[in-house]
């Protein structure tokens, strides 16, 4: 688990990360999201003690990661996937995690299979990686001291859909195995595949954070029917506001219960009813962050 | 147990199995530095070039040298030079990687205490230094009976305990340099450079100013550290000499070094 309780770190008079708390439980995967420049990596930074917060604290299991005696045994960190020697080859990279930590020495090439680099690639120079490549062997390092928790920053950055489908598998599985997974992105779309909770950060601040269920509802729903004017009439008798879109869908802030039961009652057909995905919650993404921009501006 | 690909039900990826952990002991951190100073192309080359140019040295005094020159203590310090000039700059760039290579973000996060990493790193500089000098004498012996026998001439065995000692304190007094250099400018470019300024400039500079000015003839032993250095390579013979490295190394490296390890321990590491 980690706790971020009232962290902040100010720059002269510019606050990068402004008195944010927040939990990552454990079984979880928390998606910190938020556009660049909003504070994530000076977060993450602050948490795994490279950077000193002006204020509050970060904990892991209720430790400060400083006070850990071997950290990479318990946190697993990828920060910048760039961030190696390019002259190491990737299997040396991994093998001083492994002897840094004091792990057997067969765990570096269980992770190398587990983040499917092959030999041949494992014993290439790391400047010669793609970034998909770094990602794989970042995450590879993170994992090789079976750590209890991942901080993760923007890991699904350069993996092509498959790879993020396959870390979306990976951090799931994790997950649920009791893990904690922290990860950032600035993408709405990555966080929506991989992550159970929502933390939305802009202009260091929190502007919303919980399970990506509610925040989905709270984006409302989409449903179809063959006879929208009847669709339309049904849902006003329920008392439900909606917009008829120019695709002939009807978006709704009601749950997706409600907008069935309002069809049922109506006697509608209907031909799709689901919770409005990432162009809602991406809508609320932009607005809450221009949100917070605007107040800036004011102040 | 092996591990089979991506499978996600695979426990690999947490298995539960190497969960107790205990302190990290500073050998172990030692020993993954010293490996770390190896395991790169540029970093392989620096040390073996140590050992390279060594040998070129060794080649070239029995090749031109004069025959009186053809002594152990003249072999063991063609051997050395070499060690005295690219060592700490394996110290320096050992250091400066974590930042200018970025490396630091990992390191730190495997050790966080920044304190412990850097005097891992000198450790293992200060191990890669004994083993050179001990080649260097090696080397230096080789040469001396080699030379010798080409030359016709009695082998002189010119180098007691002692000053091999001091030898070897002014190579860790030259290390340290770098030592200190690395964590006050935490950039291998930077450090590379400011490293040559001090060992060539600095003591040009202080020489010709020596030469102008009386005031600064008597000031200079207690404030040019290459100056007070020579007497370890040439040989301690007075009580001021210990002195004037005592002088001199507090102010070139104990002093700069302390804000040094401040700046590494505060800066943030991106």
């Amino acid at each position: 688990m980690i706790t971020i309780d009232s962290l902040t770190k100010k720059y002269g008079a510019s606050t990068a990360v402004d008195d944010i708390s927040f939990t990552a439980r454990n079984g979880r995967v928390t998606g910190f999201l938020g556009p660049n420049g909003a504070g994530k990596s000076t977060s993450m930074r602050m948490m795994v003690g490279l950077t000193t917060p002006t204020s509050g604290s970060a904990t892991i299991s209720g430790r400060r990661f400083a006070d850990l005696p071997n950290p990479g045994r318990e946190v697993g960190v990828m920060l910048d996937a760039s961030a190696q020697h390019a002259g190491r080859t990737g299997r040396e990279i991994l093998t001083i995690a492994q002897q840094i930590m004091g792990v057997p020495a067969s765990r570096v090439a269980e992770l190398l299979e587990l983040v499917s680099l092959t030999p041949i690639e494992a014993d290439r120079r790391v400047g010669n990686y793609s970034l998909g490549m770094r990602q794989r062997l970042g995450i590879a390092a993170a994992l090789i001291g079976d750590p209890s928790v991942l901080i993760l920053d923007e890991p699904a950055n350069g993996l092509d859909p498959a790879g993020i489908r396959w870390m979306r598998d990976l951090l799931r599985d994790y997950a649920d195995h009791g893990g904690t997974v922290l990860l950032s992105s600035h993408l709405l779309s990555e966080v929506e595949i991989i992550a159970d909770d929502i933390v939305m950060i802009g202009h260091g601040r929190i502007v919303c954070q919980g399970s990506k269920t509610e925040l989905l509802q709270a984006a409302g729903t989409v449903v179809r029917a063959a006879d929208v004017v009847a669709l339309q009439r049904a849902l006003a008798a329920a008392g439900l506001v909606a917009i008829v879109s120019e695709d002939g869908s009807i978006r709704t802030e009601a749950d997706t219960v409600s907008v069935g039961r309002a069809a049922y009652d109506g006697g509608v057909m209907l031909t799709e009813l689901r919770t409005a995905d990432s162009g809602g919650l991406e809508e609320m993404f932009l607005e809450l962050t221009a949100d917070t921009r605007r107040e800036r501006t004011a102040a | 147990m092996t591990a089979t690909t991506i499978d996600p039900a695979n426990d690999t990826v947490r298995t539960g199995r190497l969960t107790e952990t205990t302190h990290i002991p500073l050998s172990r951190v030692v020993r993954v530095e010293l490996r770390k100073m190896f395991d790169t192309r540029s970093g392989f080359w620096l040390i073996a070039s140590i050992g390279i140019t060594g040998l070129i040295a060794t080649i070239a005094t029995i090749a031109f040298a004069p025959d009186q020159y053809l002594t152990y203590y003249n072999f063991a310090k063609a051997v050395g030079y070499p060690i005295t000039v690219i060592l700490p700059m394996v110290a320096l760039l050992s250091i400066t990687s974590e930042w200018s290579q970025r490396s630091g973000l990992t390191t730190f996060t495997y050790v966080p205490s920044r304190r412990r990493v850097v005097w891992a790193k000198t450790l293992s500089a200060v191990i890669v230094a004994v083993a050179s000098m001990l080649f260097a004498f090696v080397v230096g012996a080789v040469g001396n009976v080699v030379g010798s026998t080409i030359a016709g001439t009695p082998m002189v065995w010119d180098l007691s305990v002692g000053h091999a000692a001091t030898i070897v304190l002014g190579n860790l007094v030259s290390l340290s340099i770098g030592v200190m250099l690395g964590m006050l400018l935490r950039s291998s470019a930077a450090g590379l450079v400011m490293y040559f300024v001090l060992v060539l400039l600095v003591p040009n500079l202080s020489s010709l100013l020596a030469a102008s000015q009386d005031w600064y003839a008597k000031l200079q032993a207690w404030v040019d550290l290459p100056f007070a250095q020579t007497s370890l390579f040439e040989g301690m013979h007075t009580g001021a000499q210990w002195a004037h490295i005592a002088s001199t190394v507090l102010i070139w490296i104990v002093l700069p070094g302390v804000l040094g390890l401040r700046l590494v321990m505060r800066s943030e590491v991106k």
